[in-house]
């Protein structure tokens, strides 16, 4: 197909990376600071609250509901959201608004994590005369790791395909290259820009793979590696 | 105010339709593929794997991905929602499958069912449940996605999002294309719930 023979000449073109401004070098800092930053600000809002409905057992229902709620409502929509809020258009309203969008996975699987902590071994952990603190910290959040980390991997994949949206709405990142690609009827630049945005979302869904493994205590074995039987 | 109504009513309509098709259409094809997965161990991994790769990628590139094949039309937007919904659905239809308890089946066999009898008769009433949680999740997630659309210019009420935004950002078609999403999905997810409950009638019977 010719189109996509346009878009390897498109990505072979050392200007189009480099290009200040609207390259996919600056392009792609700019994509991972407004994904980075909203990722962070989800998980400062979602985190603590996550583990403090999770390790008190309240508000279930809420969580629930807030991620179904946030499902349904329109990832262009969010993005708009702000529009109507003295806080107007920009990198912040984007930051915000991706932010807003990731915090339903995080908080869910948190709570969900601690929740699923066999309660056995939280009494054992008290009854060992651990504080409710040392309890949260020390024996329920291990635990929940996997299911948390999934949350933060979730979220953070999330973010960072929504962030290509921010081009629809004259937002930065790298859907400013399909965007731009489909004003000059480009296709070549549109599918350029399509593996750009579809290899970065793939390489974060592995980076955090790779992290939420690193961080999981307990046996360091990757999903699906089975370990030889000790007796050979 | 009239002709306002007519702009809504029909960005409405196209995104109804969008999502109606998607959906439909992703299920004719869920389905065959969950009845190979179940059949075939090694051929359910490759399945699931490349849904999840499917999700993975961002809805602006898979249009993108689309487009250059059929242009700015609603086609490119359809094939692009069929696929995301295909990820959910498939892998919803194969645990309903999978749901069905093997004595069951075990029963029916002994009755004499056949493979295609069993299949409509047994198993399928009683995946019934988990395929329509999967619809209700498929149809909710397609019409935030038809939004995206906009990028071919045919996103349904996304259309009033953008276009209000490009109006020098003129806030009320911004708010009535968001609220409008949102009031079809969750209308979209109660009248399948409706519909759920209607053609599982025992699920009823059972919390009563």
């Amino acid at each position: 197909m010719n189109v996509f023979g346009d878009a390897v000449r498109f990505l072979n073109d050392p200007f189009n990376w480099t290009r200040p401004g609207s390259g996919i070098l600056d392009l792609l800092v700019q994509h991972l600071q407004i994904s980075g930053a909203a990722v962070a600000l989800a998980l400062l809002v979602a985190l603590p609250l996550g583990i403090w409905l999770g390790h008190t057992g309240r508000g279930g229902a809420f969580t629930v509901a807030l991620s179904n709620i946030g499902r349904a409502v329109p990832t262009l929509a969010i993005l708009t959201i702000f529009a109507v809020t003295p806080i107007g258009f920009g990198p912040q309203a984007t930051t915000l608004a991706l932010a807003l969008f990731a915090i339903p996975p995080v908080l869910t699987n948190t709570y969900v994590g601690f929740r699923q902590v066999d309660r056995d071994v939280v009494e054992a952990a008290g009854a060992m005369g651990m504080t409710g603190r040392q309890v949260t910290f020390r024996a329920e959040l291990p635990l929940a790791m996997p299911l948390l980390m999934t949350g933060v991997r979730t979220a953070a994949v999330q973010v960072v395909a929504t962030a290509t949206l921010a081009a629809l709405v004259a937002g930065g990142g790298l859907g400013r290259i399909i965007n731009l690609g489909f004003g000059q009827q480009n296709y070549g630049q549109v599918v350029a820009g399509a593996i750009v945005v579809a290899a970065l979302a793939v390489l974060t869904e592995l980076v955090f793979v790779a992290l939420s493994w690193l961080l999981t205590p307990g046996q360091r074995t990757l999903p699906r590696v089975r370990r030889r039987p000790a007796v050979a | 105010m009239v002709d306002n109504w007519d702009t809504i009513l029909a960005y409405a309509a196209q995104h109804v339709r969008l999502t109606v098709l998607a959906v439909v259409i992703g299920s004719v094809i869920a389905l065959p593929m969950a009845l190979v997965a179940r059949r075939s161990r090694w051929l359910a991994g490759p399945v699931l794997g490349l849904s999840t790769l499917v999700y993975t990628i961002p809805s602006l590139a898979m249009f993108a991905f689309v487009a250059p094949f059929t242009g700015l039309s609603e086609t490119t937007v359809l094939i692009g929602l069929v696929l995301y919904s295909l990820v959910v659905l498939v892998r919803n239809f194969l645990a309903g499958l999978q749901s069905v308890p093997a004595d069951v089946v075990e029963a029916a066999r002994g009755m004499g069912y056949g493979a295609g009898r069993l299949l409509l008769r047994v198993e399928l009433p009683l995946a019934l449940p988990s395929f329509i949680a999967g619809i209700r999740i498929a149809t909710v997630s397609t019409v935030a996605l038809v939004t995206v659309g906009v990028i071919v210019g045919q996103g349904g009420l996304g259309q009033l999002i953008t276009g209000g935004f490009n109006a020098n950002f003129y806030r009320a078609p911004i708010v009535t294309g968001a609220v409008g999403c949102v009031l079809l999905a969750l209308l979209a997810d109660a009248l399948i719930a409706l519909a759920g409950r209607w053609v599982t009638p025992w699920t009823r019977t059972v919390r009563a």
